[in-house]
């Protein structure tokens, strides 16, 4: 009876454009997808080195520790956060299970769970910092990221601890099955599998939900009835975790543990994930599209590296791609209702 | 709404001798010197709409707050069906079934209508897929969502997995009205429901108020516009200098008498209602 009482009026977009916006809006993930298959298919053109088992296996094997970080950088991101501090975190967890191992001689297990836990507690003081102390993430994470490097060669000595002086464990992420000539690391299959889980964790669990929420507008998440502070602390706790998983992915990954790599991953981290279409004001994306968007990053290091271009130009590409990657968003967000 | 035989619109209306749903006595609400609230009273019978009216600074806001839970009077009592209670925080007043639409809506623009409905109340499946893997019941939320919005007359609203930012400022409103309805067990407060909307959604969010009274959830209604409440409201409770200065109906007062005694250009008459 009362159903045509209330009736809305649902608009509908004619032009093109409009329906390309609309697409992209309920579907983020096309965008990265279209550029990084056509990425493949034109490096595989330029260069026939480009699309081979062996060579994609060490995209993906370069990819690997940047995709981890990004994955937690994902989370806070979502929450209309940034983390600064994701590769020294990263960085000092891998350098604190070495030290611990080969300085201190902790059995491998203990000292990777130290590793994990010294990384979930520095997420923990970042979230600290912003729920309590309510200060801005990205000055909050500008200050840890300091913090968290010159820790680095303070308890490294500023000297890179070699893998074959650490316990199997400690490499094993750099271990690798071979199909065919392609060689899956366990480190790779790690990281896909945490992708798996906080794909599952945001979409099919009220805590996702309550991240989308947060970082959609707090205030009205707060009004509904969500604990945003508690939500945010989770997020970067739980990011810092990650961290410290890919520092363990790293030390495999490097076979060593040194203080002086990482300067890249922080801002790496964010490229990916911004690439990958999650939005830099919260609210919007998914791990998915950061997955695709450290892919593209790998791919495109990879494919300009093959086709003799410098590395300087490399970084060029890869910027451009994000400042495209951000006016779309931008373009998308303005959807008229 | 009229001639509906389906829908038994709580026929008196009109207070006399019932028990109010919510009642309060004497509410006081002071910041440092500035008194919001001087000793307020206010009355929402069973089946009715209630508008609180008033000048800015009348004190509607802190007295809505102090029934939503969102402030905690000095002094003064709240009683929910005649039992005296206390509300420290919103959520008290939400699990003793008082839902409020805030002016901001408190939606997720990104998520979908049935994620917003369920915003906060999350439910999740049964058996170790719910309990361990904390799995949501999306098949279900969707499915109630679908049933409480179809309930209100919101029929075009299809897509329940439509993302909320993609509806226009009524169809928003529709799902926040929506959700205030389907967990409200005793009371539903708007505030200003129709302020930002044009004058076509507007009516249609009148039309979902009335259909919330008819389902047997009272209603307050906090606005600015009178011609709204002068449509919609069964009784019009008028706040003034921080208290009630009386309480009217539509049909006992016109619209420019009721600005007269909100402004204090005329005296504020007994209850008529």
């Amino acid at each position: 009876m009362a159903t045509a009482t209330a009736d809305f009026d649902v608009r509908k977009s004619d032009s093109l454009g409009l329906r390309i916006q609309h697409i992209l809006h309920s579907n983020p993930i096309l965008g990265p997808l279209a550029v990084l298959l056509v990425a493949i298919i034109a490096f595989s053109i330029v260069n026939g080195r480009f699309f081979t088992a062996t060579n994609l296996s060490l995209v993906l094997q370069q990819v690997t520790v940047i995709a981890t970080l990004a994955l937690g950088q994902t989370l806070i991101i979502l929450t209309a956060g940034i983390d600064l501090s994701a590769g020294a975190i990263a960085v000092f967890s891998s350098i604190l299970m070495a030290t611990f191992c080969v300085n201190a001689g902790v059995p491998g297990i203990i000292a990777l769970l130290l590793g994990f836990a010294c990384g979930t507690a520095m997420g923990a003081i970042n979230g600290f910092l912003v729920t309590r102390i309510k200060l801005p993430p990205f000055i909050v994470t500008l200050g840890t990221l300091t913090i968290f490097f010159s820790l680095n060669s303070v308890v490294s000595n500023s000297e890179t601890i070699r893998g074959s002086d650490m316990p199997s464990l400690m490499t094993w992420t750099g271990d690798s099955i071979p199909i065919g000539n392609f060689r899956l690391t366990y480190g790779s299959i790690i990281m896909l599998v945490l992708f798996g889980f906080f794909f599952y964790a945001l979409r099919s669990t009220a805590w996702g939900k309550h991240v989308y929420a947060t970082g959609d507008d707090a205030e009205a998440a707060r009004l509904a009835g969500i604990r945003t502070s508690r939500v945010l602390f989770s997020v970067y706790t739980v990011a810092g975790l990650l961290y410290a998983i890919g520092g363990w992915i790293l030390i495999g990954r490097l076979a060593s543990a040194s203080p002086n790599v990482g300067v890249e991953y922080n801002l790496d981290s964010i490229t990916a994930v911004v690439l990958g279409g999650t939005s830099l004001f919260g609210g919007r994306g998914a791990v998915l599209g950061t997955l695709v968007g450290a892919l593209i990053v790998g791919v495109f290091r990879n494919g300009l590296q093959l086709g003799g271009v410098e590395v300087v130009w490399q970084g060029f590409a890869i910027g451009l791609l994000v400042l495209i990657a951000v006016s779309l968003d931008q373009w998308i967000r303005k959807v008229k209702t | 709404m009229t001639s509906d035989t389906d829908t038994t619109p709580a026929s008196p209306r009109h207070a006399a001798d019932r028990t109010p749903v919510l009642q309060a006595k004497g509410l006081v609400k002071k910041y440092g010197r500035v008194v919001a609230i001087d000793g307020s009273d206010l009355e929402l019978y069973p089946g009715e709409i209630l508008a609180v009216i008033g000048d800015n600074g009348a004190g509607k806001s802190s007295l809505i707050k102090a029934l939503s839970g969102a402030l905690v009077p000095d002094s003064g009592e709240i009683y929910l069906d005649g039992r005296q209670i206390q509300f420290r925080t919103p959520m008290d007043a939400r699990s003793a079934g008082i839902e409020t639409v805030y002016q901001t809506l408190a939606v997720a623009p990104g998520l979908d209508i049935a994620d917003n409905l369920f915003l906060g109340r999350e439910q999740r499946k049964a058996g170790p897929m719910g309990s361990i893997f904390r799995m949501l019941d999306r098949g279900h939320m969707r499915s109630e969502a679908k049933r409480h919005m179809s309930e209100l007359g919101v029929a075009t609203l299809q897509n329940i997995g439509q993302a909320v930012e993609s509806l226009s400022g009524g169809q928003r409103q529709a799902v926040a009205v929506a959700r205030s309805a389907a967990f409200g067990s005793k009371v539903v407060i708007l505030d200003e429901p129709t302020a930002a909307l044009g004058v076509k959604e507007g009516n249609r969010v009148l039309q979902l108020i009335r259909d919330v009274r008819d389902r047997g959830l009272p209603v307050i209604l906090i606005s600015h516009n009178m011609p709204h409440v002068f449509e919609i409201a069964d009784r019009i409770h008028i706040q003034r200098l921080g208290r009630r200065a009386t309480v009217i109906t539509p049909k006992s007062h016109s619209m420019s008498e009721a600005v007269a005694i909100m402004t204090g250009a005329a005296e504020p008459p007994p209850h008529t209602a």
